[in-house]
């Protein structure tokens, strides 16, 4: 499994709670690797062993901690980059919404070897929409409420996303727009990109 | 049926229309952010130079690139390069779809423009997307690099290093002889034994030993210049490389240096636990392998104890090239 996957553990836990924690959370899992690097491939059974871990030192669900990394991705400056590349996804948060079915193609052509569940995108009623992730890793789809969350608020986009389950082989997502108006757009411009990538 | 020019302007962001006297007629909206203004009016070979195939200067000439590519820029920018197909209007003019191609990352930095400035079935975008994810991908992958390569270096040090004096280890030494076997150099060996340092190990317990050996290593870096090899063989034998230093007197003095420093009573601090050492010294000579100038250090190390201790001996012919020809 792709090193990104637990880098980003390790940042969200080391950055959110401190260091101390992390170092708890791999002695609990027992996994044999004190320090993930992103551009390395890791054992897949690591995952399993260091959410559980996490969620008993930070004493909360797996689900709620998935949604705070979708979160601390898009809001901790030390990922600017990230959620910039998300914001090419689409000029307001509805078209960022249609685009997610392309999100794990990007993805591959940025990192090849990351792989995304398949996402598909519904909007059966105007504002409304429905999400199914479908695929490994699993969980993702908590990733991506928290994700999303942080996006329609640099969109400006008042909305309301839930994680409703499990359905056939897909976790699914509702989300509802509310008011695309609702606060300042924090904006995105194409020429920024060499600051962001400095990071 | 939409107008031609018209469809032109929806379609073609970065057009340009020619008249047929050569001025600019009509040009696309993303045109105008692109540090020159509004061109219209404009001769078209005042604003741009054609730069390949061909680099006309009159109207003639242009014509005559019609239905090719050609390399062209802004004569106020020309560090952007720009490409356009050409295309003959069929009422004395020309057409130009200008495209930025692999210059489209430094003219979107450079006049900020934004993805409506380009044609929505352009991947500009998309070309973007890729370079600033592999840009970060790179930056996550340059990052481990220097990590592992920091790592590496660490790694190597160690495994060159003698754990308890910093000393180099024998696996150095193989390395320094290789390179020295490969080279002109001249060089001598010293083969320093400790004098009753298993005694201080008895009486005064390993801690004391490690403390004292430590403290040799002190000795032997004060009086030893910067790149001789400092090696310790393991337990109390250690082995000097230099590099560049034959003469006799002055390998003689070195040795006397170092048996006398070695042998400094306050060296272990206590009465009666005085050690000292023994010197065996060779000097490489062209056609013999590093290796047996060693073996010669080695018995000339045997001499210096035969002859008594705390004193050194030059490996000369008459020792023999073996240790059972100096018993003999």
């Amino acid at each position: 499994m792709h090193g990104l996957i637990f880098r980003t553990i390790q940042a969200f836990v080391t950055d959110s709670f401190g260091s101390d924690y992390w170092s708890r959370v791999i002695v609990r899992s027992g996994v044999d690797v004190p320090s993930f690097e992103a551009m390395l491939q890791y054992e897949p059974a690591h995952l399993c062993a260091l959410l559980s871990a996490c969620a008993e030192e930070l004493d909360r669900s797996q689900d709620v901690i998935l949604e705070d990394i979708g979160a601390y991705l898009i809001t901790h400056q030390k990922h600017a980059s990230i959620r910039r590349l998300m914001r090419f996804g689409g000029d307001s948060f509805p078209e960022l919404l249609h685009s997610l079915d392309e999100l794990p193609g990007r993805t591959r052509l940025a990192v090849s070897g990351l792989d995304l569940p398949q996402i598909r995108v519904r909007e059966p009623i105007l504002h409304q929409y429905t999400i199914d992730c479908v695929g490994p890793p699993a969980g993702f789809g908590h990733v991506l409420v928290g994700l999303l969350r942080a996006l329609a608020d640099d969109y400006g986009t008042l909305a309301v996303l839930t994680h409703v389950g499990r359905r056939d082989e897909a976790e699914v997502i509702e989300v509802s727009i509310v008011d695309t108006g609702f606060a300042e757009d924090r904006g995105f411009s194409l020429s920024d990109a060499a600051e962001a990538t400095v990071q | 049926m939409i107008g031609s020019l018209e469809l032109l302007a929806s379609l073609r962001p970065l057009h340009i229309c020619i008249g047929k006297t050569g001025h600019i007629t009509q040009s696309g909206r993303s045109i105008a952010k692109l540090g020159s203004g509004n061109l219209v009016g404009q001769r078209f070979l005042e604003v741009f130079e054609v730069q390949r195939p061909s680099r006309p200067s009159d109207m003639t000439g242009l014509r005559q690139l019609s239905d090719q590519v050609i390399r062209l820029r802004f004569r106020a920018e020309p560090d952007l390069a720009l490409r356009a197909l050409v295309l003959d209007d069929r009422s004395g003019g020309l057409i130009l779809d200008i495209s930025f191609g692999i210059a489209v990352v430094s003219a979107v930095r450079r006049f900020g423009l934004t993805a409506k400035d380009f044609a929505a079935s352009d991947l500009a975008v998309e070309l973007l997307f890729l370079q600033e994810a592999k840009s970060t991908a790179m930056a996550a992958s340059f990052n481990l690099n220097t990590r592992l390569n920091g790592a590496r270096l660490a790694a190597e040090t160690e495994a060159l290093t003698d754990g308890l004096t910093g000393l180099h280890n024998r696996r150095a030494l193989d390395g320094a002889l290789m390179r020295l076997g490969q080279s002109e150099t001249d060089f001598a060996v010293l083969h320093m034994d400790l004098d009753r340092f298993k005694t201080v190990n008895d009486t005064l317990g390993h801690a004391t030993g490690d403390t004292v050996l430590k403290q040799v290593a002190d000795v032997m870096r004060a009086q030893t210049r910067q790149n001789d090899l400092l090696v310790r063989m393991g337990g109390d034998e250690f082995v000097i490389i230099c590099p560049g230093l034959t003469d006799h007197l002055r390998l003689a003095g070195l040795s006397d240096a170092l048996i006398s420093g070695v042998s400094d009573p306050t060296l272990t601090e206590r009465q009666g636990a005085q050690i000292g050492a023994s010197i065996g010294i060779a000097i490489s000579a062209s056609g013999l392998e590093p290796a047996t100038i060693i073996d010669r250090a080695d018995i000339a190390l045997y001499a210096a104890k035969r002859a008594g201790r705390g004193c050194h001996r030059v490996w000369t012919p008459d020792m023999g090239t073996s240790l059972s020809e100096l018993d003999a």
